[in-house]
């Protein structure tokens, strides 16, 4: 064989790859199944701490601190790797698919707290003084004028971490998740050919290709204008 | 309450895999001080390439940093560790996070410093150039010491990054602090070690994480 | 036509044509500039003066003509183009310093990166030229704490070190407050007493009665007349020239 095409047999089997294509696409439908759930539970638990912060409750707000500090502090896959493998010495077993679901929820949560705050916190005191001034009360003005222009502010931060932290989705393979690098791995150990990670590479560049281009896109066109 | 304290927070447990874990942490301060000078170095060659103003180097180098920010770091790594030695080529765990993460992280700063070099005044490239200063002179000391500058909590913020993804090297079974704790785990069997680790982690990049949700709070509240 | 005529050329343009895109910003125009000689453009803005300026040091790229500073073919590929930049200073309207470097680090860094200096020799000189401007007090501190016409001055004293044989003044005193201006006049007549070649483009009428040799109008890309400041001033010959100068001389 020569060498192109030891790296076509490789890389690029025919054979193998339609063999496990199916499993791959199953891993994709899997992939973006906990992508969803980390990106919805994740921002909403950010956003809920943001709003908890604005009462300015201290214990609370120290608490909320060092909730968010932590989990930004940690890497995700220390974090799965307690809830999957620590746990259990405890007597609560959790799945692969709902350990790695919390730990990047948690991940998703503080990063995005921090956001959304440094948001709430850039729109100027008199929003809120000239609000309050018509009447409205606490929870109208934060509802009506300030997180309004907030979210604004904040969308291309966001995207960006929500982007970065759902591809490490692909940690929970480490945990025996089928999603797409489990499947594609369990098919080159199967196989012994690496054609099912190219494949999942694929994939991989499928699903988050066009979400980076269209995070670029956001953070242009949200950049000068407020 | 007894159970978990026995569980996770185990003092014996924490002096026996003491040892093992102190080399873990060296092996992750070893390989953070090789990944962000490589990662940092690929990201300054490919924010220098865009200034470019052909559309032939700039779309191929968009391209090719999208590809490294879509794809996960741990495929990336996974296909150099286990895929390349099937073509005969096989860099070993050092070699393979090496690659993975100039590729990945160099995608990453070299977007950071791209946005630095283009918030650098278009006068201040014009005035380094009137006084005789060459193209790569004016990029060196006038152009790259702003853009540093003016993107520094981004920097800073994608090397906690880089630090905190070093954890990914255990998956390749290099012996960096996550890969131990597991280890010191499964003769244990008690989850103490990988707390430990968890410990260490937080104790090495809290301060980070403090200072840069003060720089980005200014950040933003600058811009509202 | 002045007292400049039979000294030899600094700067000779030649037929200078500029586009950008479908814009023709120059069309066809001529400068020459003697020795010692301080020429003033001047014209309504979009005329076309400040671009002139940039293409006289190919900061501006012409799209067709000739370029000569001091004997060097500007517009040659076989031209290093940054050795001949250091004989050509230039003064921005925005100033252009180096925020992240002291007024002294302004001057000195293509001194010694272009001319090769050592530290202390570079120093020196960087020193020399900041005292000509006056601010050889404020060597240390960083753009951000001076003032606009303190650091115009460091500007100029950033070109002025390098030793150039003609200086280009792009608008320097636009940009600043009222009672900064002039201050920035005052070190730009001293070196024009000094024996400096200055190419300046600036609405400061006062100065270019005071001190320039020859003014030159443009409008739409093109040289409309040239003369003596008081021929120009008091007795413009053409429509456009008259109507230009006595809308400046309302303000």
């Amino acid at each position: 064989m020569t060498g192109w095409e030891r790296f076509t047999d490789s890389f690029f089997n025919a054979r193998v790859m339609a063999q496990y294509l199916p499993k791959i696409i199953d891993g994709f439908g899997l992939t973006v199944v906990l992508a969803l759930c980390i990106i919805a539970a994740g921002l909403a638990l950010g956003l809920l701490l943001a709003l908890v912060r604005t009462f300015s409750i201290r214990p609370l707000n120290w608490l909320i601190i060092f909730v968010v500090d932590l989990f930004r502090a940690l890497p995700p896959l220390v974090i799965i790797v307690l809830l999957y493998f620590g746990l259990p010495n405890a007597g609560v077993e959790l799945s692969g698919f709902v350990a790695s679901w919390l730990a990047l929820t948690l991940v998703l949560m503080a990063f995005s707290e921090e956001i959304f705050w440094a948001g709430i916190t850039s729109v100027a005191k008199g929003q809120w003084e000239a609000a309050r001034s018509t009447g409205l009360g606490f929870v109208q003005t934060l509802g009506f004028v300030v997180l309004p222009q907030a979210l604004r502010i904040t969308i291309p931060p966001l995207t960006n971490r929500t982007i970065a932290i759902t591809k490490g989705t692909a940690l929970a393979s480490v945990v025996a998740v089928p999603d797409i690098l489990g499947a594609a791995n369990a098919g080159v150990s199967f196989s012994f050919n690496p054609s099912p990670l190219t494949l999942g590479a694929i994939a991989y560049l499928v699903l988050f290709f066009p979400v980076v281009v269209l995070g670029r896109w956001i953070e242009t066109r949200f950049a000068w204008k407020r | 309450m007894d159970l978990f304290l026995d569980t996770f927070f185990n003092w014996q447990i924490v002096q026996e895999a003491w040892p093992i874990l102190w080399q873990g942490l060296k092996a992750t301060l070893l390989l953070s001080a090789l990944v962000v000078p490589l990662g940092l170095l690929g990201g300054i060659i490919l924010a220098v390439l865009t200034t470019f103003p052909s559309p032939w180097v700039k779309w191929p180098l968009r391209v090719w940093v999208d590809t490294f920010r879509a794809l996960p770091p741990l495929v990336l790594l996974v296909f150099i560790f286990a895929g390349l030695p099937f073509v005969g080529v096989d860099v070993g765990p050092w070699g393979a996070v090496a690659i993975g993460f100039f590729l990945n992280t160099g995608a990453y700063y070299g977007e950071i410093l791209r946005a630095g070099i283009e918030s650098v005044p278009r006068g201040q490239l014009e005035a380094a150039r009137s006084t005789g200063l060459t193209r790569g002179q004016t990029m060196t000391y006038v152009v790259l010491p702003q853009a540093v500058r003016n993107v520094l909590p981004d920097l800073i913020s994608n090397t906690l990054e880089v630090v905190k993804l070093t954890s990914i090297a255990s998956v390749v079974a290099l012996p960096e602090l996550l890969f131990e704790a597991r280890q010191a785990q499964s003769v244990t069997y008690n989850a103490t070690p990988i707390m430990a680790a968890a410990v260490a982690y937080f104790i090495l990049l809290w301060p980070v994480v403090r200072l840069l949700s003060r720089l980005e709070n200014r950040q933003l509240a600058g811009r509202g | 036509m002045s007292t400049t005529t039979g000294r030899a050329p600094i700067v000779e343009a030649r037929d200078i044509h500029k586009h950008f895109g479908h814009l023709h910003v120059l069309k066809g125009v001529d400068l020459r500039v003697v020795e010692k000689e301080l020429v003033f453009l001047i014209g309504p803005s979009g005329s076309g003066k400040s671009t002139l300026l940039r293409c006289l040091n190919r900061l501006e790229e012409p799209s067709s003509g000739s370029v000569t500073v001091d004997g060097i073919d500007m517009l040659d590929p076989k031209t290093d183009i940054n050795k001949a930049r250091q004989r050509i200073g230039m003064v921005f309207q925005s100033f252009n310093l180096y925020p992240h470097m002291t007024a002294l680090g302004n001057v000195m860094l293509a001194l010694r990166k272009v001319l090769g200096l050592g530290r202390a020799e570079a120093e020196a000189k960087a020193q020399a030229a900041l005292d000509r401007v006056h601010l050889a007090d404020r060597a240390d501190h960083y753009p951000l704490q001076l003032s606009g016409g303190q650091q115009q001055r460091v500007a100029i004293a950033r070109a002025i070190a390098l030793e150039p044989r003609v200086m280009l003044f792009d608008e320097p005193t636009s940009a600043l407050d009222p009672e900064l201006v002039g201050g920035v006049l005052a070190v730009m007549r001293e070196l024009r007493e000094d024996g400096m070649t200055m190419v300046v483009v600036s609405h400061e009428m006062g100065f270019a009665k005071a001190a320039a040799d020859r003014v030159v109008f443009m409008a739409d890309g093109m040289i409309v007349e040239s003369g003596l400041p008081a021929e120009i001033f008091a007795d413009p010959k053409h429509e456009r020239t008259r109507a230009f100068i006595s809308q400046i001389e309302r303000h």
